[in-house]
């Protein structure tokens, strides 16, 4: 079983960090990691930047473009993370848009991920036919889950097609927006979320977008299985630096 | 075999490479486009605007002095002729009423040098419809008569901030103001770009191009088909419009003309074809400039319209099947083909048109050969630069 799975599995709500690979500095990579595994994090998305990451509000474009100005690429991350298994033991997600790892070339990207330890990949710009004719095969190899995004505005069907195509969970994106745009939720939030409820999907749901306290990551797990938190992670670190992750995490577990 | 197929490539290029957020609206488009497009109240309505409004057909001219010096027959496709001084209208036109019958209240857009962001704000004028353009923070400092008519026409100009601020950035913007407004808005994207459908719907509201091409020099030839159809190549549109009709008779030659910048070497080009590798860039999978990390990198030319990192699925096509010819003109040939063509016609032509015209230097043609050139837009716009380059 993926170590996505067996997490998926444990009774607590489950909270993912992502943040971008690079930022505030190019070696903070490992740390961050640590440090949120430490203090009680699940689940952690590596976010490897973007030049024109196209689903990202502000604050993710701007750590992309500073991560990619402190000189981060593929190699180098991969590089920081050879050894990351022998410190940290949650699933790691690498978050990443399609064009740097098509050049990489998917088949030893996976390979890479695979030798590190990595349990899965969030690509928002890969779509699911494509996936399922050019790449499935290569991430069961290399023991990859694949994680697709819905939104409120995805149909049912397509819900129930993209449930199919799911082996650990889904990325439920809170409302129509770009990351960090929208905070908080309102009505429209909670008759989504009732909706995917009663789909009773197979694969468990995490939410994203717009958490950014102790009060939307409740509201969000109260119906879903756990909640991923992006922007208010990095304004957090470019804020503060590395240091203070404990703070950061107790605020949103309070 | 040159058109899309029914998955959305051409050949290896095109698809849809979005976000789940884009997946709703894309397909409905997807889903729509073609049955819409061939309504015959559609159909009326947009023959109606183009003839009325645009004033089509634009004409084919034949030059005679050009022909003169560089010992051949040239024809000019004159879109500058056209409403707001491009072909980019065409578009825009087809795009507008797509957009009324798919219930869409709200429209987008993204611009370089402005003349599609123009097109944009006078179709959404004509229709009373909200419009809001995006521009890269440093075009609208180098393209000010088109911010001002932009806004004269209603429409709300936004500042791309992001990335370099330049086209590929305001077409991020755009993307992201969709993603965020997914009810509501319809995009129009102003090339032959970005995910499927939008390269063929783009291509197939160009066509009227080709297809006037055909019936004119028919009339002043005797035959439909030239020996070589060219056109400057940023995206794609107005190559692909002059192309279509053209793109299975394998004895008309199809020229695309990028822009080399200062130098293909130079590390400040737009010359696609030649500097670009196979990546995916807003939705599309095609020629792209990248660094070997797949990072999109920053294009430069003189001309905005063509200082775009990508190039259109159908164009990416055209050149890595033989199908399509590539010649990459630099800033200095293109402004001294400008000036050329304006001496000799009395057309002062966009710098982006200008391209096409720079090939004659060193492209060489029968003298009996009929070359089509499609002067895509008018050098109003560009006054400025050319004032600066030629201290006139
Ligand atoms: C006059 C003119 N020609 C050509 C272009 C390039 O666009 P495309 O390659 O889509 O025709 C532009 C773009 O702004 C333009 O204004």
């Amino acid at each position: 079983m993926n170590s996505i799975q067996r997490k998926l599995q444990a009774d607590q709500k489950l909270l993912s960090i992502y943040f971008t690979a690079g930022y505030p500095k190019l070696n903070d990579t490992v740390q961050i990691i640590q440090d949120l595994e430490k203090n009680g994090v699940d689940m952690i998305e590596i976010g490897l930047p973007f030049s024109d990451p196209l689903a990202d509000g502000p604050t993710i474009q701007e750590s992309s473009t500073t991560a990619l100005k402190n000189g981060m690429t593929t190699e180098i991350l991969f590089d920081q993370l050879k050894d990351i298994r022998k410190s940290v033991s949650i699933p790691l997600i690498i978050m990443g848009y399609f064009n740097p790892m098509f050049q990489y070339g998917m088949e030893t990207f996976c390979k890479k991920c695979e030798e590190i330890g990595i349990n899965g990949l969030i690509i928002p710009d890969l779509p699911l036919d494509v996936y399922q004719e050019d790449y499935e095969s290569i991430f069961k190899k290399h023991g990859l889950l694949n994680v697709f995004l819905i939104t409120p505005q995805t149909s049912d069907a397509r819900i129930r097609q993209i449930d199919e195509a799911s082996d650990g969970f889904i990325y439920m994106v809170s409302s129509a927006s770009t990351t960090g745009t929208k905070e908080g939720f309102g009505s429209e939030q909670q008759e989504y979320f009732n909706r995917i409820a009663s789909l009773k999907l197979k694969n468990p749901q995490i939410v994203g977008f717009g958490i950014s306290n102790s009060d939307t990551f409740k509201q969000a797990t109260s119906h879903a299985k756990g909640a991923i938190i992006g922007s208010a992670f990095i304004k957090h670190v470019s804020k503060n630096g590395v240091t203070k992750l404990d703070s950061f995490v107790k605020g949103i577990r309070a | 075999m040159y058109n899309v197929n029914e998955k959305g490539y051409y050949g290896e290029f095109g698809g849809a490479f979005i976000p789940e957020m884009l997946y709703p609206n894309v397909e409905h488009l997807r889903q729509r486009y073609l049955e819409i497009m061939a309504e015959p109240s559609f159909k009326e309505e947009f023959d109606q605007l183009l003839k009325d409004y645009v004033g089509r057909p634009s004409p084919l001219y034949f030059a005679k002095r050009l022909s003169q010096k560089y010992n051949t027959k040239i024809y000019l496709k004159r879109e500058d002729l056209n409403h707001t001084g491009a072909h980019k209208i065409n578009n825009t036109i087809g795009q507008i009423l797509m957009a009324k019958r798919l219930g869409k209240k709200r429209i987008i857009a993204e611009t370089g040098a402005g003349q599609h962001g123009v097109a944009t704000a006078t179709v959404c004028a004509l229709m009373g419809i909200v419009c809001i353009v995006y521009m890269g923070e440093i075009d609208i400092a180098r393209q000010a008569p088109n911010v001002a008519r932009m806004k004269m026409l209603g429409a709300e100009v936004r500042p791309a901030l992001s990335g370099s601020k330049t086209l590929k950035d305001a077409t991020n913007e755009a993307i992201r103001d969709w993603i965020n407004n997914p009810v509501d808005t319809h995009y129009i994207i102003g090339s032959a770009i970005g995910p499927h459908p939008y390269p063929d719907m783009v291509t197939r509201f160009q066509s009227i191009i080709s297809e006037e091409i055909k019936w004119q020099l028919k009339e002043k030839e005797g035959k439909e088909n030239p020996d070589y159809v060219v056109a400057c190549v940023g995206g794609g549109s107005n190559a692909a419009g002059a192309f279509y009709h053209y793109l299975h008779e394998e004895k008309v030659g199809l020229i695309a003309v990028e822009a080399a910048g200062k130098g293909i070497d130079t590390g400040q080009s737009a010359a696609t074809s030649i500097l670009g590798k196979v990546g995916i860039i807003h939705g599309c999978k095609t020629l792209l400039m990248q660094t070997d990390d797949g990072q999109i990198t920053e294009p430069y030319s003189i001309s905005a319209g063509l200082d775009y990192p990508g190039v259109g699925p159908m164009h990416a096509h055209l050149c890595t099947s033989g199908r399509g010819e590539f010649i990459s003109i630099t800033d200095d040939e293109a402004m001294q083909a400008g000036l050329m063509l304006t001496k000799l016609e009395g057309i002062i032509p966009a710098i982006e048109s200008s391209h096409a015209f720079a090939i004659f230097e060193n492209r060489k043609f029968n003298p009996d050969d009929v070359v089509v050139v499609s002067l895509s837009g008018r050098g109003d716009k560009d006054l400025q630069n050319y004032i600066d380059y030629f201290k006139l």
